[in-house]
């Protein structure tokens, strides 16, 4: 397998070449270890951080920004939006807390302080 | 009920109909077809007071032009609708074009323009420095002026309003019935009114209803006109409203400042199919910007805010329409009120008011007419000192909504409450001139839906921009 | 009238960001002017992740990068003045505004522009046909969304290519709406290539360059754009024009400084940057007035954005303790290659200093080079370079002290 990417670790944007089968991967163009990863993973098992809005049912017209604590699969985005989509919460919140537990693996968290 | 008198058509000559008619006993109802007040001719247009040199002597242009200058004067004073004696200069380049100049000027002393005057190209640039070296010879009419067309229209209603007329909206005009005691007038939404009188301002429309009473004697041909808007640090490139020499199609191309401080180019004049027509064009907005070069050529067109297109109601003839029906009883068409119609339009009311008397209609003057509308801009204009007083007694006030044009949340509250009410985010905008900005409502236009959802108690989503259709938000995520 | 040490004129990331530096480079009297409610600008509505890598050594969502900064302004007791509009700013260093308590008026003895920046609309682009709602700037699109939890559109095609309008693309396709395409009048995209692969990539909208809208269709809402696809000199090709349905049209097409205050007080203004004309310690043309953030360029990272901050902090901090550079100030210049080069003059004798540049293009491998007179101060190699990709060169302080001549800095491909 020969695959061409850009890294979307961080802003740079690398442009990699992967070059290999499974998980023997050979990786160039990387300025750094992270892209390696990047390549591997997403050759193998690509993921993204989801991030959206929850409404806050006991404030008006408030709504709450939140992310995936981890990547989740590619594959599973619009099924995990669609769960976010379900969701309301309660008024206070801090940054970090627990919106859902157990979305592929990881949790659905504030990334927004509501008083 | 039935009113007294039914007005069809709130732009600038039915609301200042609607504002002399409420000068006396009567009950007036308003009708609109859109959201708004000003939504048609009297939305987009140059804003321009003509000094009257320009129609042929002997037309009710003419006169009711030349007449019509210090009414208007004298009605944006009471109505507090700033307004601008900068003076007006023709343009001619070159020999060719310097006969039509001096045409001009003695067609004006015959209409009875004063303080007319011909400048030679160096004169002219001595008052005008950014006037084209090309301009050879100007005319100079120092009584014509600025005013904003919509803003005029709006306070004439507010007015008329205060004074007890009634305003529908939306009430596009389908039917009219004309019977022995008057007309049954229906609407698209199924409503009805009843009137003794009918006075038809529908401007390009005007043939329309005339149409529905099987008296259009006369067809309107809507003209299209583009215009570009400059962000305010172009505003002093003139002081005079710059036109060129005349054509068959209209004044030419203009450059002028604005009541706000804009500069204001434009328009083209493009014939179109109907008056809902008021697409811009590429085509036309280049030719805007050539031609203002002409006169003009220091413009900078990289400060352009925005470009819009407005629409006039022209007619074979070339002169207004103001007469009673020969076949409808009781019936006045206002009609064919192209340029110069905003700087006659009290002037045309006045008119219009005439034919109804002659009609029949009784005028008796109320005991207690209000003249003066408050003005909506003294916040404005208070000294920092009269501000912060107001501020501490009206907090809203020291909330800037509108950034680019410091409008504060309670300004736009007054005029979502005030009459005639906005009811839409172009509402808000052209009674405030919040989201007029150089930004052009990018910032603040979440805020001003927030506002008209709570002062109208509405949802957000049920927020127009100019009425049903328009709503720019979809749902609630 | 109120007297303050040091008046900061924004509450975002620039602002926050020279408050807490000022602060603690020994100004206890700082004060922060916000039009908003809440501190953060416009990271508030920026829900999406990708902050803070360089600066926090984390990856964190706008809303979290503001909170971090939020709190250190706080911690440090920094008077906020929220919901404060100011309306002018004069050379003598006197800051008015308006809030609900009334008209304040502050003297302060140097004062920091943080006020950032604004969108481009449709009305500067000029772009023809009707006036329907529907039509949105990405960044007002996006508060809408983000933040008043209102969806904007169903069938949507963006205008601009630059990072807003592809964050936004993603956002709105998450939220089911489905995204046309994004059209780009340039031969290149002016956002960041992450944004193209996981914004665009991901979702697989199109992305077409050398192409443009040349008419809205719509009475009340948009029903339609023409796109069509332009030559070298961006003229329309004719022939290659198409209608998409769509009832929304996302513009994203250019950030504007919003510097009105700043011409307003005097200060000169970089044709290019729209900007102050500023020194590495981003001090304006006039003395004890500092810029920053994204009303002084336009930023592609807000983690830079914090840095430029705290030079302008420090740099406030340092003008109100007295202790003022002395030394002569030499102009930079944008040579071949390069946009325009920040700060427009730098002092000698202050220690190394950061030269931030745009290029014109996109170039491949390159060789930056800045060179005074025959004297080359620095030289660095990159991979590739973009315009949407703000470059930092650093000129040693050695080298500096030295220099009688303007600054160039200039790029070779290699």
């Amino acid at each position: 397998m020969k695959r061409d990417l850009t890294c979307i670790i961080c802003p740079r944007g690398c442009s990699l070449h992967v070059e290999g089968e499974g998980k023997a991967l050979t990786v160039s163009g990387n300025a750094c270890p992270r892209g390696i990863q990047y390549a591997v993973d997403e050759c193998t098992d690509p993921r993204r951080t989801i991030t959206s809005t929850v409404r806050v049912s006991n404030r008006e017209n408030c709504m709450v920004s939140v992310k995936t604590a981890d990547p989740i699969p590619k594959a599973a985005i619009f099924e995990v939006m669609a769960c976010i989509r379900q969701l309301q919460v309660e008024a206070p919140l801090k940054i970090g807390d627990l919106i859902l537990d157990d979305v592929y693996g990881t949790q659905i968290i504030a990334t927004k302080a509501v008083e | 009920m039935i009113y007294d008198v039914l007005i069809a058509g709130a732009g600038v000559i039915g609301a200042m109909a609607a504002r002399e008619l409420s000068r006396y006993q009567l009950s007036v109802c308003l009708l609109e077809k859109e959201n708004d007040v000003a939504c048609g001719a009297s939305k987009a247009n140059s804003g321009i007071i003509h000094g009257g040199f320009d129609p042929e002597p002997d037309t009710r242009k003419a006169k009711l032009n030349v007449e019509g200058i210090d009414l208007l004067y004298e009605a944006a004073e009471q109505l507090h609708v700033p307004y601008k004696r900068n003076g007006s200069m023709v343009c001619a380049f070159g020999a060719e074009e310097e006969p039509a100049i001096h045409a001009l000027y003695e067609r004006g002393l015959v209409n009875g323009v004063k303080g007319l005057e011909i400048l030679s190209g160096e004169e002219a640039r001595q008052l005008e420095p950014n006037l084209s070296s090309e301009i050879t010879k100007v005319l100079h009419a120092p009584t014509a002026g600025i005013i904003c067309p919509y803003e005029l229209t709006i306070a004439a209603v507010g007015n008329a309003m205060d004074n007890g007329v009634e305003l529908k909206r939306n009430f596009e005009i389908t039917a009219i019935k004309a019977q022995d005691e008057g007309f049954v007038v229906c609407s698209s939404q199924g409503e009805q009114v009843q009137g003794r009188y009918f006075l038809n301002c529908c401007g390009c429309y005007a043939d329309h209803i005339a149409e529905l009473v099987d008296d259009a004697f006369y067809q309107i041909i809507p003209r299209a006109g583009e215009y570009l808007l400059l962000d305010k640090n172009e505003g002093q490139r003139v002081s005079h409203t710059i036109f060129q020499v005349p054509s068959k199609e209209g004044k030419g191309i203009l450059v002028t400042p604005t009541v706000d401080g804009n500069l204001l180019c434009g328009p083209t004049a493009q014939k179109v199919e109907a008056p809902e027509h008021t697409e811009t064009t590429a085509v036309g907005l280049a030719a805007v910007q050539r031609l203002a070069a002409k006169s003009v050529p220091s413009v900078n067109f990289r400060q352009v805010i925005t470009s819009f297109s407005g629409i006039r109601s022209s007619e074979k003839g070339g002169d207004f329409i103001i007469e009673a029906s020969q076949k409808v009883k009781n019936f006045v068409h206002v009609a064919a009120i192209d340029s110069p119609g905003l700087s006659s339009c009290v002037a045309v009311a006045r008119q219009a008011v005439e034919e109804l008397r002659n009609c029949g209609l009784q005028l008796e003057e109320k005991g207690q007419w209000i003249a003066e509308r408050e003005d909506p801009h003294c916040f404005r204009k208070m000294t920092d000192e009269e501000k912060d007083a107001f501020i501490k007694a009206n907090p809203t006030y020291g909330k800037i909504i509108c950034r680019c044009e410091c409008v504060s949340e309670g300004e736009i509250r007054e005029a979502i409450r005030r009459n005639p009410p906005a009811w839409d985010l172009d509402g808000v905008k052209r009674r405030t001139r919040s989201g007029m900005g150089r930004c052009q409502g990018g910032f603040c236009s979440p805020y001003v839906m927030k506002l008209i959802a709570e002062e109208r108690g509405i949802s957000m989503e049920q927020v127009t921009k100019n009425g049903l259709g328009s709503e720019p938000l979809l749902k609630k995520l | 009238m109120l007297k303050h040490d040091i008046v900061i004129i924004g509450g975002g990331p620039a602002g926050m960001a020279a408050a807490v530096a000022a602060y603690d480079n020994g100004v206890h009297d700082v004060v922060i002017l916000d039009r908003e409610e809440e501190l953060g600008g416009i990271l508030r509505q920026c829900i999406h992740n990708g902050f803070g890598l360089h600066k926090l050594g984390q990856e964190l969502t706008g809303p979290e990068y503001a909170a971090v900064y939020k709190e250190r302004v706080l911690e440090r007791g920094i008077k906020v003045y929220s919901e404060t509009m100011v309306t002018a700013v004069t050379e003598d260093k006197i800051v008015s505004a308006r809030n609900r308590d009334g008209i304040l008026k502050i003297q302060a003895k140097a004062v920091i522009l943080a006020m950032g920046c604004r969108e481009r609309s449709r009305g500067a682009l000029n772009t023809p046909g009707s006036r329907p709602a529907g039509v949105y700037s990405a960044g007002t699109a996006q508060k809408l969304i983000n933040c008043e939890g209102y969806m904007v559109g169903k069938r949507v095609l963006i205008l601009g290519s630059g990072d807003i309008g592809l964050i936004m693309a993603r956002r709105l396709s998450l939220e089911g709406a489905k995204v046309e395409a994004v059209c780009e009048i340039m031969p290149y995209s002016g956002g960041l290539t992450r944004n193209i692969v996981q914004c665009l990539e991901d979702y697989n909208i199109p992305l077409y360059l050398n192409t443009t809208v040349v008419e809205i269709h719509g009475q009340k809402r948009v029903e339609a754009v023409t796109i069509a696809q332009v030559d070298e000199q961006r003229r329309v090709i004719e022939g290659s024009q198409r209608r998409i349905d769509c009832d929304t049209l996302l513009l994203s097409v250019g950030l504007i400084p919003e510097n009105e205050l700043t011409r307003e007080a005097g200060i000169a203004i970089d044709p290019i940057t729209n900007g102050a004309v500023v020194d590495e310690n981003c001090q304006s043309s006039v003395e004890g007035i500092f810029a920053c953030g994204n009303v002084l360029q336009v930023h592609d990272l807000v983690d830079y954005v914090s840095d430029e901050a705290e030079r302008a902090g420090m740099g406030a901090a340092a003008y109100v303790k007295g202790e003022q550079q002395t030394s002569s100030l030499i102009k930079t210049k944008a040579g071949r290659g390069v946009r325009y080069v920040l700060p427009q003059r730098v002092h000698t004798d202050q220690g190394a200093v950061s030269l931030f540049l745009r290029v014109t293009e996109p170039f491949g491998k390159v060789r930056f080079s800045v060179t005074s007179g025959d004297e080359v101060l620095s030289t660095a190699l990159r991979l590739k370079a973009a315009p949407g990709e703000m470059e930092k060169l650093i000129i040693p302080a050695e080298k500096l002290a030295a220099i009688r001549d303007e600054i160039i800095v200039s790029l070779e491909e290699c």
